[in-house]
C-alpha cells in the first residue's frame, strides 16, 4: 500500500482489498457502508462546528467586533461549548403538537443534507458514490429538505412557524430553478453530470474561464439562488427574528433546534462544494497553460486543501452577503427570483448552448 | 442473501408498509408524509436497478415536486386538530372488494408472466445527450410529440392558474 495525499485511489482500494480478503463478500459490503457512513457522519459533525465558529467571527470581523474569544485560543471551542450546552437543554414537548411529525422534521432535513453530502467528490479517488447523473442527484436529494421544514412549521402548532414555513417552501420552490439551470449551464459545456467527468474537464482550466461571460453569469445566479435555497440572510425571511421570532424551528429546543442550526450550516457547506466543484475546478489545482514552473508550484498544494479553501471562500462570500445586505421582503423575494433571475438564466443557456455549437469554448 | 436482495426486501418492506399507512391514515398531513416515504422507497428501487436518472427524476418530480404541492395545500386548507372520520361499514366492504379484486388481477398477471431469466445488462452510465436528443427528436422512440403535449397542457394549466388568481373587477 502507498498512501499519498495526491491520490487516495490506491488508499480506498487498498482498504476495499484488505476487506474482501478478510471477510465474506456481503459483510466487506456491510462494512465498507459502515465506515464511510461513519466518515461522513464525523466529516459532517465537524465542518458543523466549526462553521458555527467561522460564522460568528466573520460575522465579528464585519461589524467590527472581536467575536468569541473566551473558550479555548481565539474562542475556538467556542462551538463544543455551546454543543455541550445544548446537548443538556430539555427537549420541551408540545401539548397541541402532531408528535409524529414534529419528531421526524428535523430527520428528515439532516437526512437530505447528508444524502447529498456522499455524492461531493473531496479529493482525487476520496469520492463515496460518483453517480453518472452526480449534479442531478445533488438537485433531487436537496429538493426533498424543504418537506422537513414545512412539517416542522405545521406540526408546531404555531402561527409564527406557519408562516415561517410557507415563506421557506416558496422560496425554496422557487430558487430551485434558478440553482438547477445555472448548473445545467455548465452541464452544457461540460457534456456530462457526472462529478469526476466535470472535475477532470477543468484539468486545463476551471469552468468559469472556459465558458467566457455565461459561465461567470451563471455562477453569480447559483450563489443567489444557492444562498436563498439554503435559507440564509439576505434571504432569511424564513425565521425573520425581528417578526416571526425564529419561523419555522420556533417550537424546538435541545438537540432538535441543533439538527436545524447543523443542517442549514451543512446546506451552506453542500451548495458552497457545488459551486466550487462545479465552476471553480473542485480538487484540481489553478493551472495556467503554457506557465509549466507555476503549475508545477500549484500542484505541490494537495488536491483536498483546494477543494476546502475553494469551498470555504465560497461560504466566506456567502456570510459576507449575510452581514451585509438588509432582509428582503417576500414580494422582493419572489419578483427577483421570477422577473430577474429565470429569465436572465434561460437566455443564458441559450448563449451558452450556442458558444458550445459554435465551439468557441477552450 | 446478496446486499441487492437485502436492500430490494427493505425497500418493498417499507413501501408496503407506508402505502398501506398512507391510505388508512385519518390525519391527512400523516398520510402525505406516508406517501413521500412510499415515493422515495421506489426511487431506491430504481438506482437498485442502476436506473439512476429515472431515479433521480423520480425524486425530485414526486417526492420534491408532487409531494411538497400536497403538503402546501393542506397547509393552506386544513387545522392540525382536524381529523378525517372513519368510513362506515356500507363504504368499507365494497372498497375492500374493489382494493382485493385489483390486487388479485395484477397478482395473477405477474404469476403468469415469463420473465426472461438471463441479465441484460444495460451500459453502466446514462449519456445525457441520448436523453436530450430522444426528448427533441421526431423518429421511433422519440419523444418530441409528448413533449409539446405535455408543455401545451402545462401553458394551459398556468394560464388557468392565473386567471383563478387575479383579482376580479366587478
Amino acid at each position: 500500500m502507498n498512501f499519498s495525499i495526491y491520490d487516495f485511489t490506491s488508499f480506498t482500494q487498498w482498504i476495499d482489498k484488505f476487506l474482501y480478503d478478510n471477510l465474506p463478500a456481503f459483510w466487506a459490503i456491510a462494512v465498507e457502508m459502515t465506515l464511510i457512513g461513519l466518515v461522513i457522519l464525523v466529516f459532517y459533525a465537524l465542518v458543523g462546528l466549526f462553521l458555527v465558529y467561522a460564522e460568528r467571527k466573520v460575522c465579528a470581523f464585519m461589524q467590527n467586533r472581536v467575536g468569541p474569544n473566551r473558550v479555548g485560543p481565539f474562542g475556538f471551542f467556542q462551538t463544543i461549548a455551546d454543543f455541550v450546552k445544548l446537548m443538556m437543554k430539555e427537549l420541551v414537548y408540545i401539548k397541541n403538537a402532531d408528535k409524529l411529525l414534529f419528531n421526524i422534521a428535523p430527520f428528515i432535513i439532516i437526512i437530505a443534507s447528508f444524502m447529498a453530502i456522499a455524492a461531493i467528490p473531496f479529493a482525487k479517488g476520496l469520492h463515496a458514490i460518483d453517480f453518472d447523473i452526480g449534479v442531478l442527484y445533488v438537485i433531487a436529494v436537496s429538493s426533498l429538505g424543504v418537506v422537513g421544514i414545512l412539517l416542522a412549521g405545521w406540526s408546531s402548532n404555531n402561527k409564527y412557524s406557519l408562516i415561517g414555513a410557507m415563506r421557506s417552501g416558496a422560496q425554496i420552490v422557487s430558487y430551485e430553478l434558478s440553482v438547477g439551470l445555472s448548473l445545467v449551464t455548465i452541464i452544457i459545456l461540460a457534456g456530462t453530470m457526472q462529478f469526476s467527468a466535470i472535475v477532470e474537464g477543468q484539468a486545463n482550466g476551471w469552468f468559469i474561464f472556459k465558458g467566457h461571460i455565461p459561465a461567470f453569469i451563471a455562477f453569480i445566479i447559483f450563489l443567489i439562488s444557492s444562498t436563498a435555497e439554503t435559507n440564509r440572510g439576505p434571504f432569511d425571511l424564513a425565521e425573520a427574528e425581528s417578526e416571526l421570532t425564529a419561523g419555522f424551528h420556533t417550537e424546538y429546543s435541545g438537540i432538535k433546534f441543533a439538527f436545524f442550526f447543523l443542517a442549514e450550516y451543512m446546506n451552506m457547506f453542500i451548495v458552497a462544494s457545488i459551486a466550487a466543484t462545479v465552476f471553480l475546478g473542485g480538487w484540481m489545482p489553478f493551472h495556467v497553460s503554457g506557465w509549466a514552473g507555476f503549475n508545477h508550484i500549484m500542484d505541490f498544494i494537495p488536491p483536498f486543501v483546494w477543494y476546502i479553501g475553494k469551498t470555504f471562500f465560497i461560504i466566506w462570500i456567502m456570510m459576507w452577503f449575510k452581514w451585509t445586505f438588509p432582509r428582503l421582503r417576500i414580494d422582493q423575494l419572489l419578483t427577483l427570483e421570477w422577473k430577474y433571475l429565470l429569465p436572465i438564466n434561460l437566455v443564458n443557456i441559450l448563449i451558452m448552448a450556442f458558444i458550445v455549437l459554435m465551439g468557441w469554448h477552450f | 442473501m446478496t446486499p441487492n436482495q437485502l436492500m430490494f426486501a427493505i425497500f418493498s418492506a417499507v413501501i408496503i408498509i407506508f402505502s398501506i399507512l398512507t391510505v388508512t391514515s385519518r390525519r391527512i398531513l400523516r398520510a402525505a408524509i406516508f406517501l413521500l416515504f412510499v415515493l422515495v422507497a421506489t426511487g431506491g428501487l430504481y438506482f437498485l436497478l442502476r436506473f439512476n436518472y429515472l431515479a433521480a427524476i423520480q425524486l425530485t418530480l414526486y417526492a420534491g415536486g408532487i409531494v411538497v404541492m400536497i403538503i402546501f395545500s393542506i397547509l393552506l386548507t386544513s387545522h392540525i386538530a382536524e381529523k378525517l372520520e372513519a368510513p362506515g361499514l356500507k363504504k368499507i366492504i365494497p372498497a375492500f372488494f374493489a382494493a382485493a379484486g385489483g390486487a388479485l388481477i395484477t397478482i395473477a398477471t405477474i404469476l403468469q408472466h415469463k420473465f426472461p431469466t438471463e441479465v441484460i445488462s444495460g451500459s453502466e452510465r446514462t449519456d445525457i445527450r441520448l436523453i436530450a436528443k430522444s426528448l427533441i427528436s421526431t423518429e421511433k422512440f422519440g419523444y418530441a410529440l409528448p413533449f409539446e403535449v405535455i408543455s401545451i397542457l402545462l401553458l394551459a394549466a398556468m394560464v388557468g392558474a392565473i386567471i383563478l388568481a387575479k383579482k376580479r373587477k366587478d
